[in-house]
C-alpha cells in the first residue's frame, strides 16, 4: 500500500471551496454526489441521527472491513463514499437540534438528501421551510421515482432502479433471463446526475441570485441513457424486447463484427475483441491465420454481421487455447481493438495505468487508519481534486462544526451531547 | 432562464463525448459541434428513420446531438485552423476526444489555445488520459469497459457464459465525468477568472464506477464474483430475479422483514385467493402478528423466525408466478416492498409514471415536417429549464450563421 504522503496538490486552489453543503445524503446514490463536491473543496457537512447511530446509511457498519474490528465506524464502503466530508450528529426529535440545523442552513448553499419522499418535510424542513430560512437555498432531493408522479411513494435501491428503467433488461444474452448489472450502476450514475444538478443550480444562482428545488428521480436519469433505442421505438415502433435481443456484447449501432467477449485459458479469464471495419478484420485474420478466416462467410462487414454465431464459435476455439494477456498482446500489436477482461486485482494493483493516473488515493480515517479509496477520473491543471480526510466517524466533527461555524463553546457542545441533542 | 444560457461550448465531434455536449446544450449552452469535411462517422449509424438509411436519417445522431449547431472545419488545413482559432476566441469550453497528440501536432492544444483565450476550459477525453501511451491504442466502448472493470462483475451464475457489458455505458460514463468537470471548472472560473485544462480518462471513469468490486479489493483484497441479475459478491447470495406469469421478470429486492410487511403480503395473498395454496401461510400470519422486534440475526438459529422469513420469500414467489410482472411490482410496492419490474426501455418509456413527469418530449423537425418524441430530462431543475432547443444539425448547417457571427 502506498505511503500516506501529503498530497502534492495540497497548496493548490480548490474549485468549490466557496460552497457549503448541508448534507443528509447516504448510501451511494446520494453520498456519491457530495463526494465529488468534497474532493474539489466544498465543505460538505453530513448530518446523522445520534439515536440510531447513523444506521439509516446501512453502509456505516457493513463489509468490507480493514481488520477484525466491527461497528458503525468501520464500514469500508462508507469510508469510500464519504471521504473528504465532515460528519455531525443532530437529534432532530429535539427542538434545540432543529434550531442548530436552522442555523446551519442559514450559512449553507445547498441542502441535499436522498431519503424517501416526505422524510425531510416530516422533520419540519420541507422546501418551503428551507426557503424561509434561506431564500436562495438550493434544495436537491434524489429518490428512485422522484417526488412527483404516480410512483413517488415507491421505494427503490440500485437494482430496482436498474430493473424498472430498462438497464437490467438491456444487459443480457438472447434467450436467457437478464444478466443485469452486478452492482448498483445507477447508485453511481444517479449520484453523478445529482452532482451535475447541484453544480447547475449553483451556476444558475451565481448568475441570477435565485435558488431552486431539484427533483431528481434516479429512474429518470437511467431511462435517459437509452436514447437511440427509445427513438427507434418512438419513430419506428421497434421494441427492444424482441427475438434475438438483447445481445449486450455485440454492437448494432454501429454494426461491428466480430464484437464480443471470448473465453481464454485460465481461471475465468476472458478477452474483449472488436473489429470496427474491414481493416481491423484483415489485421485480425492475419494474426489468427486459420482457414476459416478466408472463406466467403466472413469476407465482408455485412457477411460477418449476418454470421456472427459461427464467427464467434471460430474465435472462441482460437482464444480458448491462449492466455487473455497473450491474445491482448498479439492483437494490440496488429492494431485491433482488444482488452483483457480485468479482474479487480489486475486493474487496481497490476495494470500500471491506474496507479500512474493516481486513481487510488490513500485517505486517513480516524479509526481505520490509511485506506485506499476510489479517486476521480480527471486531472485539473488549476484546481486538482484531493481527499483531505477519510469518511467521518459518527459525530466526529460535531464539536468542530458547532464551535467553528455556529458560535457554540466547547462546554455548550458537551452539555448538548450529555442531553442527547447532538 | 436556462442555467447555461450565454455560454459557448465548442465540441469536436467524436462518439465518446457526444452525450457531454448534449447535456451542456440541453441546459442552454450554445454548443457548436465541429465536424471534419464529410462529417462524423456516427452520422451514418443505425437505427434510421423509417428504417431507411440515408443522409440525416440516423436516430443515433439525432439523439446525441440535440441542442447543438453544426459547422464544418478542416483542421488539416491552415485556413481551417485559423477559423477554429477564431471560434475558440469566443468559447468558454472546448470539449474534445481527439487522439492524444493530434491537437498538439496541429498547434491547437491547450498551451496554444490558452494564449488566445486564457479563460478557456479545455476538457480532453482519452482512453487512459493524456499522459499514458496506452491512449494511442485503438478502442471501442466494449474494450474500454472490459479493461476497466464493469464486465467482470456482470453476467450469469454460470461462469461458462461470458461476462456482460452494458452497451454504450463506458462512453456515457466518460461523458458524465466530462460534463461534471466542465461545470466544476465553470464555477471556479466565475470566481477566479481562470480557465484550465482537464484530462479525463475513459477507463478511469469506469474503474471508479464499479461499487464493491473496487473497494472490496482496496479495503480487504477480496474479489467479487458475478451472479445472475444481482450484485457480484465475495460470497454467493440468494437469487433475486423472478419469472412472472406473463413471461417477464421482476427483481424481488429484499424480502419482507417486518410485521407490517408480512401482514401486507398475507392480505394480498388472501385478496388473490392464493392463501390456501401456500403451505407456509400460517407462518406469514404469525409474522403479521409478531410482537417486538423481528430479529433477522436469528434466521437459521430460531425456528419460528426462520420459518416466517422463509414464508415471506415463498409467498412472493407464489404471487409472482400468478400475476404479471407489472402487477407484481405495483402490488409489492403498495405493500411497502422495494420490488422492481424488469422493463425493456420502451416499456418504461410508456409507463404512466414517466409520462406524468413529462419525460416524453415532442420535438418538431421542420425539415421533414414531423414531430418526433424524444427522451426527456435526466433531472428536474424547477428553476432552470431543460429543453431540446433544436434538432441535431445537418452537416455544415450553421456554417454561414456561426462564421458570420465570427466575422470581424
Amino acid at each position: 500500500m502506498p505511503d500516506s504522503a501529503p498530497s502534492p496538490a495540497a497548496d493548490r486552489p480548490q474549485a468549490l471551496s466557496a460552497f457549503r453543503i448541508c448534507d443528509f445524503t447516504g448510501q451511494l446514490a446520494g453520498a456519491g454526489a457530495t463526494r465529488w463536491l468534497a474532493s474539489f473543496g466544498a465543505e460538505v457537512i453530513r448530518i446523522e441521527d445520534p439515536v440510531r447511530e447513523g444506521r439509516w446509511d446501512i453502509l456505516r457498519g457493513t463489509p468490507p472491513y480493514v481488520d477484525d474490528r466491527r461497528g458503525i465506524d468501520m464500514g469500508g464502503a462508507f469510508n469510500n463514499h464519504n471521504a473528504g466530508k465532515y460528519g455531525i450528529t443532530l437529534n432532530l426529535r429535539d427542538e434545540r437540534a432543529k434550531d442548530i440545523l436552522t442555523s446551519l442552513i442559514e450559512i449553507s448553499d445547498v441542502v441535499s438528501e436522498n431519503f424517501a419522499k416526505g422524510v425531510l418535510e416530516r422533520w419540519g424542513f420541507g422546501y418551503e421551510r428551507l426557503k424561509e430560512i434561506k431564500p436562495d437555498i438550493i434544495y436537491v432531493s434524489n429518490c428512485g421515482f422522484g417526488h412527483v408522479g404516480p410512483y413517488s411513494d415507491f421505494k427503490t435501491w440500485g437494482p430496482i432502479v436498474q430493473a424498472v428503467s430498462g438497464l437490467t433488461f438491456t444487459s443480457g444474452l438472447p434467450g436467457l433471463e437478464p444478466a443485469g448489472w452486478g452492482y448498483s450502476y445507477m447508485d453511481h450514475t444517479g449520484a453523478y446526475y445529482m452532482a451535475m444538478a447541484i453544480l447547475l443550480a449553483l451556476i444558475h444562482r451565481q448568475r441570477t441570485g435565485e435558488g431552486q428545488w431539484v427533483d431528481l428521480a434516479c429512474t429518470e436519469s437511467a431511462l435517459s441513457l437509452h436514447g437511440p433505442a427509445l427513438l427507434d421505438w418512438t419513430v419506428n415502433q421497434r421494441p427492444s424486447r424482441r427475438p434475438g435481443r438483447p445481445h449486450a456484447n455485440r454492437s448494432f449501432w454501429p454494426p461491428m463484427a466480430p464484437h464480443g467477449i471470448y473465453p481464454c485459458a485460465g481461471d475465468d479469464d476472458w478477452v474483449a475483441i472488436a473489429c470496427r471495419d474491414q481493416a481491423d478484420w484483415e489485421a485480425f485474420a492475419k494474426v489468427v491465420g486459420e482457414a476459416w478466416c478466408d472463406g466467403p462467410t466472413f469476407a465482408t462487414p455485412d457477411s460477418r454481421h449476418a454470421n456472427q454465431d459461427p464467427l464467434d464459435e471460430n474465435i472462441t476455439a482460437w482464444t480458448a487455447q491462449q492466455g487473455k494477456f497473450d491474445v491482448e498482446e498479439l492483437l494490440r500489436a496488429a492494431g485491433v481493438p482488444v482488452a483483457a477482461v480485468m479482474k479487480p486485482q489486475e486493474r487496481i494493483d497490476i495494470d500500471p495505468s491506474t496507479a500512474d493516473f493516481g486513481l487510488w488515493p490513500t485517505v486517513r480515517h480516524a479509526k481505520m487508519g490509511d485506506v485506499r479509496v476510489d479517486g476521480q477520473p480527471a486531472h485539473f491543471s488549476e484546481t486538482e481534486w484531493r481527499f483531505e480526510r477519510g469518511g467521518p466517524c459518527l459525530g466526529e466533527h460535531t464539536a468542530d462544526v458547532l464551535t467553528r461555524l455556529l458560535g457554540f463553546s466547547a462546554e455548550d457542545v458537551d452539555a448538548l451531547h450529555a442531553e442527547g441533542v447532538v | 432562464m436556462s442555467a447555461l444560457a450565454g455560454l459557448r461550448v465548442v465540441e469536436l465531434a467524436r462518439e465518446p463525448i457526444a452525450l457531454a455536449g448534449k447535456l451542456l446544450g440541453d441546459m442552454g449552452a450554445d454548443v457548436i459541434l465541429v465536424e471534419p469535411p464529410g462529417g462524423d462517422p456516427s452520422r451514418d449509424y443505425p437505427p434510421f428513420v423509417d428504417d431507411e438509411p440515408g443522409t440525416d436519417r440516423s436516430l443515433y445522431w439525432w439523439h446525441y446531438h440535440t441542442s447543438k449547431r453544426g459547422v464544418v472545419i478542416d483542421l488539416d488545413h491552415e485556413a481551417g485552423r485559423d477559423r477554429f482559432r477564431s471560434l475558440i476566441g469566443t468559447a468558454d469550453v472546448l470539449l474534445e476526444a481527439e487522439p492524444r497528440r493530434r491537437l498538439g501536432a496541429l498547434g491547437l492544444d491547450y498551451v496554444d489555445l490558452a494564449r488566445l483565450r486564457p479563460e478557456l476550459i479545455h476538457v480532453a477525453v482519452t482512453p487512459y488520459g493524456r499522459e499514458d501511451a496506452k491512449s494511442d491504442l485503438p478502442f471501442t466502448d466494449l474494450t474500454v469497459m472490459a479493461a476497466s472493470g464493469p464486465p467482470w462483475s456482470c453476467g450469469y451464475d454460470d461462469h461458462a457464459l461470458p461476462p456482460i457489458r452494458g452497451p454504450l455505458q463506458g462512453y456515457q460514463t466518460a461523458a458524465h465525468f466530462a460534463f461534471l468537470s466542465a461545470l466544476t471548472a465553470l464555477l471556479y472560473r466565475s470566481m477566479s477568472g481562470r480557465g484550465q485544462f482537464i484530462d479525463v480518462s475513459m477507463t478511469a471513469a469506469s474503474n471508479v464506477t464499479t461499487e464493491a468490486a473496487s473497494y472490496s479489493w482496496l479495503v480487504a483484497q477480496r474479489t467479487v464474483q458475478r451472479q445472475t441479475g444481482r450484485h457480484a459478491s465475495v460470497s454467493p447470495s440468494r437469487e433475486t430475479q423472478q419469472l412472472c406469469a406473463d413471461g417477464r421478470h421482476a427483481n424481488t429486492g429484499v424480502p419482507p422483514r417486518q410485521p407490517r410487511e408480512f401482514a401486507a403480503l398475507y392480505d394480498w395473498l388472501k385478496e388473490l385467493g392464493l392463501d390456501a395454496e401456500l403451505p407456509e401461510a400460517v407462518f406469514l400470519e404469525m409474522g403479521a402478528n409478531w410482537e417486538g422486534p423481528f430479529d433477522l440475526s436469528r434466521i437459521g438459529s430460531d425456528d419460528e423466525i426462520t420459518a416466517i422469513f422463509g414464508a415471506g420469500r415463498e409467498g412472493l414467489k407464489l404471487i409472482a408466478s400468478r400475476v404479471s410482472a407489472q402487477d407484481f411490482f405495483v402490488g409489492c410496492q403498495r405493500a411497502g416492498l422495494a420490488v422492481g419490474v424488469v422493463n425493456a426501455p420502451e416499456e418504461a418509456f410508456e409507463d404512466e409514471h414517466f409520462k406524468a413527469r413529462g419525460f416524453q418530449v415532442p420535438v418538431h423537425h421542420e425539415d421533414i415536417d414531423r414531430t418526433i418524441v424524444y427522451p426527456g430530462a435526466p433531472y428536474a431543475l424547477t428553476g432552470s429549464p431543460w429543453a431540446i432547443s433544436r434538432r441535431a444539425p445537418k452537416l455544415g448547417e450553421h456554417d454561414d450563421e456561426v462564421f458570420g457571427e465570427l466575422a470581424p
